[in-house]
């Protein structure tokens, strides 16, 4: 990994990520599944009305997505909702909320898109579902760029 | 809550309750195997003494796109504690979607006694039957190396190009089979180069053949879906694919065991192949289309 891409890592996924890269396939699976163990509640304002989160329709388990943004601070918090049944769509939504949360827009859009492949998973999950996780950054950035736009 | 009546399948014994996994799990010769599309749902709690098959990394050879052969299939199942006369009980999440896949991979390989838990591990948890987090270390089982035998339930593409004329039945979404939805807006790595379906296929949406608790349908309902919504005639040929042939071998299990028809063959190629394909013709919209003349 070059040092310019790494700047551009917000220091908790960065953290993640080393952790995923420093311990053996076994372990990381591990690792993901005590990730999905924290992924935090989804507040009770959303519960029962999936209809106000967007759906990432990519990941093969209900996944949504609520954005919060702080436009004077310019910081966005995101809440997912994912089933207990889909811990390992779970522990993927809790890297992003855990590296992600409450940073700024313009942190956020600077992520590489490439971080799903730089946990160094694809050995013990494979390209496939690795994808749902792209799809979530993907939407993240979506969403926050179109907020962006909305400003100006 | 009375049980439901396996003997209106065709092949009953395919099929096994909830009721007796619990009661026959730790009989001698019976193997439990849970299968899931989520790669840590096991760990987090799976009936005691069942073994995880990821189907994904473990049933895949690792360079080819294609199965295991003869002799890593062996050493796999011994390792899992399966011999060859052992009863394979498969189960799984999403209405056994990835169990039937499993299920699939055994038949290959000609394995005799595999059966799948009715309504997986939905029904099992809903049920508030016991589970554990323990991983097993069975006992190695004794596995010879039989050879795959990829002619009786599997399909080439140039099977599916020889069959048509034949009944397809096409088990994704009804958009990825109109040709609507190739990938999403915005994540064109997604999916296949075009969108639609193989000529003259049939759409039955794989989940059709599933209840909302997760076990399989009525032989009268599924008899409606396939054979009179369909058009699958009781003694037909019938080709089978989804996107890479997981969903498939679901349908695959229903129309083979459930409702007895004697060909059933799953195209795993499925859409990623023959939608990539050069100089194969596809279809698109919601009619099936036009079979090609050879």
């Amino acid at each position: 990994m070059t040092t310019t891409t790494a700047a551009r890592l917000p220091e908790p996924l960065a953290e993640i990520i080393e952790e995923f890269q420093a311990v053996p396939d076994q372990q990381k699976l591990e690792l993901l599944l005590e990730l999905s163990r924290e992924l935090p509640e989804v507040p009770p304002r959303y519960q029962g009305s999936a209809d106000s989160m967007e759906q990432v329709v990519e990941c093969q388990t209900p996944l949504f997505l609520a954005f919060e943004y702080d436009d004077e601070a310019r910081t966005a918090e995101i809440v997912f909702s994912a089933p207990p049944e889909a811990p390992t769509t779970r522990g993927f939504a809790s890297i992003l909320h855990q590296g992600l949360n409450g940073l700024s827009y313009e942190e956020i859009l600077a992520v590489p898109d490439d971080v799903p492949a730089r946990l160094g998973l694809s050995k013990a999950i494979t390209p496939l579902r690795l994808r749902g996780m792209s799809a979530m950054l993907g939407r993240i950035k979506r969403n926050i760029t179109a907020h962006v736009a909305s400003l100006s | 809550m009375s049980e439901k009546d396996f003997s209106q399948y065709a092949h009953p014994e395919k099929l096994v309750s909830t009721a007796w996994v619990a009661e026959h799990k730790d009989d001698d010769g019976v193997v439990l195997v849970e299968s899931n599309e989520d790669v840590l749902l096991y760990e987090t709690g799976h009936i005691p003494g069942a073994v995880k098959i990821d189907w994904h990394t473990e049933l895949n050879d690792p360079v080819t796109r294609d199965f295991l052969d003869g002799e890593h299939f062996a050493e796999f199942a011994a390792a899992k504690g399966i011999s060859r006369d052992s009863t394979v009980v498969f189960y799984g999440d999403k209405s056994n979607w990835w169990a039937a896949y499993a299920l699939w991979v055994f038949t290959l390989f000609g394995h005799q006694d595999v059966r799948l838990m009715d309504g997986g591990r939905q029904k099992w948890t809903e049920e508030g039957r016991e589970v554990s987090t323990e991983r097993p270390s069975p006992a190695r089982g004794e596995y010879p190396v039989v050879p795959r035998d990829d002619s009786t339930h599997r399909a080439f593409r140039e099977d599916v190009q020889a069959h048509f004329g034949k009944p397809l039945v096409d088990v994704r979404s009804p958009l990825e089979y109109s040709g609507e939805r190739t990938h999403m807006e915005g994540y064109e790595e997604e999916g296949a180069l075009r969108g639609g379906h193989i000529p003259s296929a049939a759409s039955v949406p794989w989940g059709k053949a599933a209840r909302e608790d997760g076990t399989f349908r009525s032989r009268e309902e599924l008899e409606k879906i396939y054979r009179e919504d369909a058009g699958l005639g009781e003694a037909d040929e019938v080709i089978a694919y989804c996107r890479i042939g997981e969903r498939s071998s679901h349908t695959w299990f229903v129309l083979q065991h459930l409702l007895g028809h004697e060909n059933v063959r799953n195209y795993d190629g499925s859409w990623t192949e023959w939608g990539n394909a050069v100089r194969l013709p596809i279809a698109v919209g919601e009619e099936p289309g036009e079979a090609p003349r050879g």
